[in-house]
């Protein structure tokens, strides 16, 4: 009896086998997934690969002064919502040289990015945002609708965007527009 | 030939000429040596003041006769200043007294000079004065020292010409009663005051042909006003503003000064003379009684600045107080300054200060700044809300709530924060008021109107408005916004959509 079971065992082992091996061959959805896989898997002896970018626009000020002009740039791919933020809005408040004009103050760095599940992002500035804003309603408005712009723009999981300082709330930058409320995106300010 | 001869004087000679020469030239330039005037009941005295340095500072033997006390020195060389058994100590080196045991400091240690000791000058207000049984007010700047109940108020005099109209503001601080009469060619000003502190002469001369030729101090308690030859008449109103007294004087002019074009402008035809509206002294004809002005930023918040230095809160001012001036005096508003001199007041008590006073109308005056050089003009923006915001207003309604006496009132509830969601309507139609006026007059920039969520305008439960004036960041503009002509274009622009304005709110029963 026992020898009859392990017989019976092992031609079941083997037809599984075959079926397996055979499947594995012919049908071409699995064959399709499993070799990019392995392709992407980098050798180890191969250069590391270059950072993956995006497409995203920022914005700068245009030649008139009186609006944002945007401008498709590559900047760097961000794992996840949040992480995209943080990259965008890096890049946006990056220096810049001639001719683009920033209306981001020099200087100011970003402290971090949170997004809600409610589409807000509440972007942390260093206070350089405010201490050297050069005034005046218009540059406050290019400003802050740089930043909303920069991100309700790219990311659609952004709808609106809050600008803190120094992780606090912030009344407004010099004076005028209210940043007590997350500001949707606002073409009006942009060419 | 005289290098020669004068190559060949002995070298002492020239030494010594030259000495003797910088010497008067010194003597010429050098002011009178300062003193303190003591302003007591018995009258006025002056204490000569030694500058050393930056500091003034007083000898304690002229302080002994009008102060009756004691000045000693020991033998350690700390000198004892005694009055009344009680005593001020002060050591050598060390900018230090002890008053009564109790420590205060002041600017610098005493000084010897021969036998005499020198004291900083603040020796009195800080140290003297916690002694002494009456009353030392030291005002340093104008160099008063006033001893006891004497009324001395600081009186500060402000001139803002007004085309064919003009103002003097006189404040007296603190509260200083005043009478005015007219005494042929100029205004006498009495207070009711012991002294006066202030400038000599408190205003500058100014133009011969113009309303007012200067102000000038008569004696130690009045001033008089020189009249030019283009006064026609005064009205004069005095008000208290926290501890000042203040005294305005309207003056008018017997003929209308045209309008000038600010300069750098293409000149444009003057504007037809009825334009011109007629000066009133009387009640507004409907109920649009008051407006509110807001000088935008103030104090440490300069705002934009531009090339050479103008600060946005410093015109802001000046073009809000003519705004004040004119529109007063014109019309017979009532005109509320949201600030009257250089201090920061938060956003939110600019906006009380107009609702609390239930104006008809808030203005609030900015000079604007751009990142590029080159932008240029006026714009007027009107408060933006988001749709939540506006529909958040809308759904808030009345409150039956109840009232002293018994009963009940339905009272409005509008949230703080969109209180001009709905004024919005009247708001664009201000601003499309002032965009008309400016036309032709202040040069505009390609977006005259906006909308934005400012945070000054969001909270006014009125018509508003805010006006940038130009851009402090352009060269030219910097200049033109800084002239007397553009500020009184700007601001008889401004005038001008006030009264269509009010005449609107005339016409429509108060809802224009």
């Amino acid at each position: 009896m026992t020898a009859r079971r392990l017989l019976a065992v092992g031609v079941l082992l083997l037809t599984a086998i075959v079926a397996g091996t055979i499947l594995w061959l012919r049908v071409p959805r699995f064959t399709s997934q499993a070799t990019p896989r392995a392709a992407a898997a980098p050798a180890p002896t191969a250069p590391a690969p270059p950072g993956r970018k995006i497409k995203a626009r920022l914005f700068y000020v245009a030649d008139d002064g009186m609006k944002l002009a945007g401008i498709e740039r590559d900047i760097a791919y961000g794992e996840g919502a949040t992480e995209q933020a943080r990259e965008i809005v890096a890049a946006q408040i990056a220096p810049v040289v001639g001719p683009l004009v920033s209306a981001v103050p020099r200087g100011t760095a970003l402290r971090a990015v949170f997004l809600t599940q409610a589409g807000e992002a509440y972007v942390d500035l260093s206070r350089e945002v405010m201490a050297a804003h050069p005034g005046g309603t218009l540059n406050e408005l290019l400003t802050v609708y740089t930043i909303v712009n920069a991100l309700t723009v790219n990311l659609p999981a952004v709808t609106s965007v809050q600008l803190l300082v120094d992780g606090k709330e912030i009344d407004t930058l010099s004076g005028h527009v209210d940043l007590r409320q997350p500001l949707a995106k606002n073409l009006a300010w942009v060419q | 030939m005289k290098f020669r001869a004068i190559a060949q004087l002995p070298a002492g000679v020239l030494t010594l000429a030259l000495l003797l020469g910088l010497a008067a030239v010194l003597s010429s330039q050098a002011p009178a040596s300062p003193s303190l005037t003591l302003l007591s009941k018995d009258g006025r005295r002056a204490l000569p003041l030694t500058l050393v340095g930056d500091q003034e500072f007083v000898a304690l033997d002229d302080l002994a006769g009008p102060f009756q006390v004691a000045v000693r020195e020991d033998a350690l060389g700390a000198v004892t200043v005694t009055y009344k058994s009680k005593t001020i100590v002060l050591t050598p080196d060390q900018a230090l007294a002890s008053v009564s045991g109790r420590l205060v400091s002041l600017p610098a240690p005493p000084s010897r000079s021969g036998r005499r000791w020198l004291v900083p000058v603040e020796f009195v207000s800080r140290a003297l004065a916690l002694i002494y049984d009456a009353r030392l007010d030291l005002r340093k700047a104008s160099n008063l020292l006033i001893v006891g109940d004497v009324r001395v108020p600081k009186v500060a005099v402000r001139f803002d010409p007004l085309g064919n109209a003009a103002r003097l503001t006189i404040d007296a601080t603190p509260r200083a009663g005043s009478t005015v009469t007219q005494d042929g060619d100029h205004l006498t000003i009495r207070f009711d005051a012991d002294a006066l502190d202030a400038l000599n002469p408190p205003l500058p001369p100014q133009p011969a042909q113009g309303i007012v030729q200067g102000v000038r101090l008569v004696d130690a308690t009045t001033l008089a006003v020189d009249l030019g030859p283009r006064f026609a008449g005064f009205r004069s109103t005095s008000q208290p503003v926290d501890e000042t007294q203040r005294l305005v004087l309207d003056l008018l002019a017997l003929v209308p000064s045209d309008t000038a074009a600010p300069p750098g402008q293409p000149a444009q035809p003057t504007p037809p003379p009825p334009a011109e509206p007629p000066l009133v002294f009387g009640q507004p004809p409907s109920a649009f009684h008051t407006i509110a002005i807001d000088a935008g930023h103030g104090g440490d918040d300069e705002g934009v600045k531009s090339g050479d230095g103008a600060k946005e809160k410093d015109l802001t001012l000046a073009i809000a107080r003519r705004a004040k001036a004119v529109v007063e005096a014109r019309l017979g508003l009532r005109v509320l300054l949201t600030r009257d001199d250089d201090r920061n007041v938060p956003l939110d008590e600019r906006t009380a200060i107009a609702n609390n006073n239930k104006a008809d109308l808030f203005v609030s005056l900015h000079a604007n700044g751009s990142m590029r050089p080159t932008t240029s003009g006026a714009s007027i923006f009107c408060a933006a809300f988001d749709k939540d915001a506006a529909q958040a207003a809308a759904v808030g309604g009345a409150e039956r709530l109840p009232t002293f006496g018994g009963g009940s009132r339905d009272i409005e509830l509008v949230p703080w924060d969109l209180a001009q969601t709905r004024h919005l309507d009247r708001s664009e139609r201000f601003a499309e008021l002032v965009e008309h006026q400016f036309r032709d007059h202040v040069p505009l920039s390609s977006r005259a109107i906006d909308r934005a969520p400012l945070r000054v305008l969001e909270s006014a439960n009125m018509p508003a408005v805010l006006i940038e004036l130009g851009y402090l960041t352009n060269a030219e503009q910097a200049k033109l916004l800084a002239s007397d002509a553009f500020q009184a274009t700007a601001v008889q622009a401004i005038y001008e959509a006030i009264v269509r304005f009010r005449d609107a709110y005339a016409a429509a029963g108060g809802t224009p």
